[in-house]
């Protein structure tokens, strides 16, 4: 077991499965001779060359397409998208083709495709660079939503994306690349389907995933120590499906639920929780769940503004001993 | 090209006539729902090109207007009219329609519906087979309507950078949906539009099969030798509406009448009597041998297949058969 960063997580899924499959390539603005903004996939054009390591011009749309295109026939491209803010102009070829060719052929064309995107909100990049869009992607039929919390994750979650036939997004985070993890020295997969308990705890379900678990994290211990109480925290990981009997599961258990997500609330995370705690387990319910979300406002350049705009460790706090009234 | 090969060749351009026409009826009998676009008056382009490419081994795409490409690629009309009509039996079962045809088994790789958005797809075809080597080719076919939009000049760029082997073939029947070409588009000759990216190119008639051979033989060859995209434009015009909902009122009666004196069938009929390889006779016993065949195997079969199974209306959102590796 070796402490790596979230980065070199992903660095090293990319190596393996590059390593064990000729047709698996890696393309995106400035991954190969650059290295990738984020050191992603540092070291790989050296090791694998500009066939398999392609240096994109600034195209999204097209090249997501090409990527989509290549999968069709075969190959299993990792396609990174700079920013998820730029994944936008990818939409077309993502919705239209890699998400629907497996259906609208009646199961006769695979997609095995992955878009890597680095989401969220950093430190002060103005509201074009400072998008959440899972809401987007996992309101699409046909692609998988997947979102690492941990360099663990964000390895295995790449590994499981490559060898899937599905077409997979997996979600990334601007601020999370140096976070620092254990990832197992032996290869592994994480389900690209269920839930993660983080936390175990008896008396509020915090469900959250991406940076918002590291905040509920940070929000349980506080709870644990000052306040009594002990928190549940969900990793929801997987956006798309979403694990409906897992988190009525832990409901169950907990009779309380809490749902904290870096975007804004209408039509997201937040509110696809809320309508499968009503489907599933509303007669488990002892209080009325909870959102922990950010104003629904572009995320504006200055520090205190763009600070006031996303949700913290403080406001899950608030927000638990609100509804234990403690 | 003997004798019987012209034969063949006249014959499938009449069976695509009297397939799309037969179509149009049982869009009018409601047999048939959706979008319906039709390719009468341009039978020469799909049938010309793919006469010269490897079909069921070199990857074909295309947009909307699609039936032909996916005959000529080598997909069984049956399973193309089943799938008009809805059918399990249909070449996507059912789930895709007209527009989004696909048969993987002879690497005919779709009928899609966004303008534009083949482009990169076949560029990707490409991208695989340079990957795993081999003398294979990728063909996109899409109409001069297409290449207004940001997709044809990123993948001709990509393309071209990157020597993928693409074949792109522009049928430019000088209208994107109803709106004239000299209306939407500044450079009118499409294949001067991929110069700056380095894309050798070629415009000709695509109403003259011969014509229409000659020039993609040269291009399949150029693309499959020096493993580099190639552009070629056929100059075409669609006998019928874009769409089986089309007014007619951005063009006149005179201009359809005059592009009607150049059928491609007619243009090729006439030569093959002139040179003795046809008859009148023949051809009109060539032409009732495919009406038959059409109504009495392939709208029969479609008609009496069964229809999906409602309870198979979430089958293919994911593939199946436990190959997640988490499963292991």
């Amino acid at each position: 077991m070796a402490e790596m960063m979230y980065w070199q997580g992903i660095l090293r899924a990319h190596d393996e499965e590059m390593a064990r499959d000729p047709l698996v390539f890696a393309m995106g603005e400035d991954i190969g001779v650059a290295g990738g903004t984020y050191k992603a996939t540092s070291g790989l054009f050296a090791k694998y060359g500009e066939q398999r390591v392609i240096d994109t011009p600034i195209s999204e749309n097209s090249y997501t397409g090409i990527g989509v295109g290549a999968a069709m026939v075969g190959a299993r491209p990792i396609v990174e998208i700079m920013s998820v803010n730029f994944a936008w102009l990818a939409m077309d070829q993502l919705m239209n083709n890699a998400a629907k060719i497996h259906y609208m052929s009646g199961g006769r064309i695979r997609c095995p495709f992955v878009m890597r995107v680095p989401g969220g909100t950093a430190h002060q990049l103005g509201a074009q660079h400072s998008a959440r869009m899972e809401k987007v992607f996992m309101g699409i039929s046909g692609l998988r939503v997947v979102t690492p919390a941990t360099p663990r994750d964000a390895y295995g979650l790449l590994k499981s994306a490559v060898r899937c036939d599905d077409p997979v997004v997996i979600i990334e985070h601007e601020s999370m690349y140096n976070l620092k993890g254990e990832i197992p020295d032996t290869e592994f997969f994480t389900p690209l389907e269920g839930v993660e308990v983080m936390r175990q705890g008896k008396d509020v379900s915090i469900f959250a995933y991406n940076i918002s678990v590291h905040w509920a994290l940070d929000a349980a211990q506080k709870l644990a120590q000052e306040h009594g109480i002990d928190a549940e925290v969900i990793d929801l990981r997987a956006l798309k499906p979403m694990d409906r009997a897992g988190i009525a599961a832990s409901v169950r258990k907990t009779h309380r639920a809490i749902v904290v997500e870096e975007d804004e609330a209408p039509v997201g995370v937040g509110s696809e929780v809320m309508a499968i705690l009503n489907e599933e387990c509303f007669f488990e319910l002892d209080a009325a769940p909870v959102r922990v979300h950010a104003l629904d406002v572009p995320i504006p350049y200055n520090r205190r503004l763009e600070k006031a705009a996303i949700p913290n460790a403080g406001d899950v706090v608030a927000a638990v001993r609100k509804m234990l009234g403690r | 090209m003997d004798a019987t090969d012209q034969k063949r060749l006249l014959r499938e351009m009449l069976f695509a006539r009297r397939f799309e026409e037969r179509c149009a009826e049982a869009y009018h009998e409601r047999q048939i729902g959706g979008f319906l676009h039709l390719y009468p008056g341009e039978e020469a382009c799909a049938i010309g090109v793919l006469e010269k490419a490897r079909t069921g081994s070199d990857y074909v795409v295309t947009g909307y207007r699609d039936h032909i490409h996916a005959l000529k690629s080598g997909m069984n009309p049956k399973a193309l009219m089943a799938e008009l009509f809805g059918k399990e039996a249909g070449c996507s079962k059912g789930r895709g329609g007209s527009m989004h045809l696909f048969d993987p088994d002879v690497r005919f790789m779709g009928g899609y519906a966004l303008v534009g958005g083949p482009f990169p797809l076949a560029a990707g075809f490409a991208k695989t087979i340079q990957l795993r080597g081999g003398d294979e080719i990728s063909i996109c076919f899409l109409g001069d309507g297409a290449n207004n939009q940001g997709t044809f000049h990123e993948t001709m760029n990509m393309a071209s950078l990157w020597n993928l082997p693409v074949l792109f073939v522009c049928e430019n029947n000088l209208y994107g949906i109803g709106t004239a070409i000299e209306r939407s588009t500044v450079e009118i000759n499409q294949y001067k539009r991929v110069a700056p990216y380095g894309i050798e190119a070629a415009q000709c008639d695509g109403q003259d099969i011969d014509v229409v051979m000659a020039h993609a033989e040269k291009a399949v060859q150029h693309v499959r030798e020096k493993r580099k995209p190639y552009f070629l434009e056929l100059m075409t015009y669609r006998l019928r509406g874009h769409s089986m909902s089309d007014s007619g009122a951005y063009r006149s009666k005179e201009e359809v009448e005059e592009w009607a004196q150049r059928d491609p069938i007619g243009i090729y009929k006439r030569r093959l009597l002139d040179a003795g390889v046809v008859s009148e006779d023949e051809f009109h016993a060539m032409d009732k041998a495919i009406q038959d065949e059409i109504e009495n195997e392939v709208v029969r079969f479609a008609a009496e297949s069964p229809e999906p199974r409602v309870e198979d209306i979430a089958r293919y959102v994911y593939t199946e058969g436990g190959k997640q590796p988490w499963l292991k």
